[in-house]
């Protein structure tokens, strides 16, 4: 038997699958995944992602440890509530966990980090705080909803209607606490919606509420094909610690300025950067049947050596196969999936598929 | 448990076969596979005319999890397949012994139907 949510029973009651996810026993789906994929791009859907960890960091030092900790600079935080997506890297520039940091205020930060890496998380930042004046403390006790879709909004504002302005004021990315709800316009799922963290005795009553209000309940299988069509990674999968966040399309999220700043990593990164990044991260598609899937070999006509599929799934919004790839960065134009020994052509995309439940499939550079 | 009929056989590979008498059996997969394989959203079957021998792969079923190679349960000659799968694949989770069958043989030796788990021996292998 795997840990357990608070929403656990919930999840039975609604027939849900359950799987063990880094440790957990977490919903895969309630019946059908790809109705569930539907609900969040057409309608809502909320998900339990109590599994993941809130990690809280304060102290007079809280500030310089993460602008060191962390490869994008929490100085870009400037107000209460504002949100970072960042990579936390190891010497070598392998990224150890990716996370979303939000400033709480003076001094306090909110970090939440994947759940199969929590522990490891939590033991490398404990181990790279000594000399700082910085408390870090697990937030198990926390429990996360993720409601999405274009309905979302205005169904968490019913739910919580004293909260309804403050919901209305939030910017993407940017969070605010409505009595003991967190509310961040965040998700990982290319769409609108938000995500609330909760005491974790308060969350049964806020997952009646909001499927009371007409929100479906999604697992963690539409998830992962949701956040695969708005391409974005997922840890484990897409990077590792033997990765660099260059070769993983997370270039973005590093701040290179200003050039003092010297986070872990820096170093390793920026040596790959003046050799070549050897290999990137694509999107591809394929038109025909077949589903690509993760490990799947990748080659090209046009430029010799070989990739690997990190994330691959049939995508319920376009009806054919989707996949993030790490390939040679010569690559480009159409390449061949090997596919249970079948050559399959597929073509080289921008890695984003779908946004705001529109196609948005672009060639990639 | 999900539902098994007894009337059919089965391997335990999931496959379910039924004895449609005049030497024809028809093809499938059980309640419990496409339980555990989730949504299907491709099927690839085997082209009318072929023969297959028993055991061999003759589809395969790729769901959102995982693909998955279907055996042939006895051996024969194709002489139909569900074409309606092709547009409807999720047909095969909402009807495993029903709509959701994948192919129909002529049947070269019908004695090695009896060779094949009943429900019984099916259920104890699903659920080891």
């Amino acid at each position: 038997m795997g840990l357990r949510t608070p929403l656990h029973h919930r999840h039975l009651a609604l027939g849900a699958k359950l799987v063990d996810f880094g440790g957990w026993d977490m919903p895969l789906h309630y019946g059908s995944q790809i109705d569930e994929h539907h609900r969040v791009r057409r309608h809502a859907g909320v998900f339990d992602v109590s599994h993941m960890r809130v990690v809280d960091v304060a102290g007079p030092d809280a500030r310089d440890f993460l602008r060191r900790l962390l490869a994008n600079d929490v100085d870009r935080l400037k107000t209460p509530g504002k949100a970072l997506y960042s990579v936390m890297l190891n010497p070598a520039g392998g990224v150890i966990d990716d996370l979303i940091v939000y400033l709480l205020g003076d001094s306090r930060y909110r970090l939440v980090v994947n759940c199969g890496t929590a522990d490891k998380d939590l033991a490398w930042m404990a181990a790279e705080a000594r000399g700082f004046a910085v408390d870090i403390r697990s937030r198990a006790d926390l429990a996360i909803l993720a409601v999405q879709g274009p309905e979302a909004i205005p169904l968490v504002e019913a739910v919580l209607p004293g909260a309804a302005a403050l919901i209305d004021g939030l910017k993407p990315f940017c969070a605010a606490s409505a009595g003991d709800v967190f509310i961040a316009r965040t998700g990982y799922t290319g769409e609108d919606g938000v995500e609330l963290i909760v005491p974790g005795a308060a969350v049964v009553s806020l997952w009646d509420a909001l499927l009371d209000a007409g929100v479906s309940p999604v697992g963690l299988g539409a998830r992962d094909t949701l956040r695969l069509e708005a391409g974005m990674n997922l840890y484990g999968n897409d990077m590792d610690e033997n990765t660099s966040p260059l070769e993983a399309n997370l270039g973005w999220t590093i701040a290179w300025e200003p050039a003092e700043r010297a986070f872990i990593g820096r170093e390793a990164l920026e040596a790959q950067r003046a050799a070549g990044v050897p290999h990137k991260l694509v999107g591809l598609v394929m038109s025909g049947r077949g589903v690509l899937r993760a490990h799947q070999a990748v080659t090209c006509e046009s430029a010799p050596g070989s990739g690997e599929i990190t994330s691959g799934t049939f995508s319920p919004t376009l009806g054919h196969a989707i996949a993030l790839a790490r390939v040679p960065a010569a690559f480009s134009g159409t390449a061949l999936v090997d596919i249970r020994g079948k050559a399959a052509p597929v073509t080289l995309v921008k890695p984003c598929f779908v946004r705001r439940g529109q196609a948005v499939v672009q060639p990639a550079d | 448990m999900s539902e098994l009929p007894n009337e059919l056989r089965y391997l335990e590979t999931h496959e379910w076969v039924r004895n449609e008498g005049d030497g024809i059996a028809t093809i499938g997969i059980t309640d419990h596979a496409q339980d555990a394989l989730g949504d299907v959203v491709f099927v690839e079957l085997p082209e009318v005319g072929r023969v297959l021998a028993a055991g061999e792969e003759s589809a395969v079923v790729e769901s959102v999890k995982a693909a998955s190679d279907i055996y042939a349960p006895v051996s024969g000659e194709v002489i139909a397949i569900n074409e309606a799968l092709e547009d409807a694949p999720e047909t095969i989770n909402n009807s495993p012994y029903g709509d959701g069958w994948f192919y129909k043989v002529r049947m070269s030796d019908p004695a090695e139907l009896d060779e094949l788990l009943d429900a019984d021996g099916y259920r104890d292998v699903a659920e080891a």
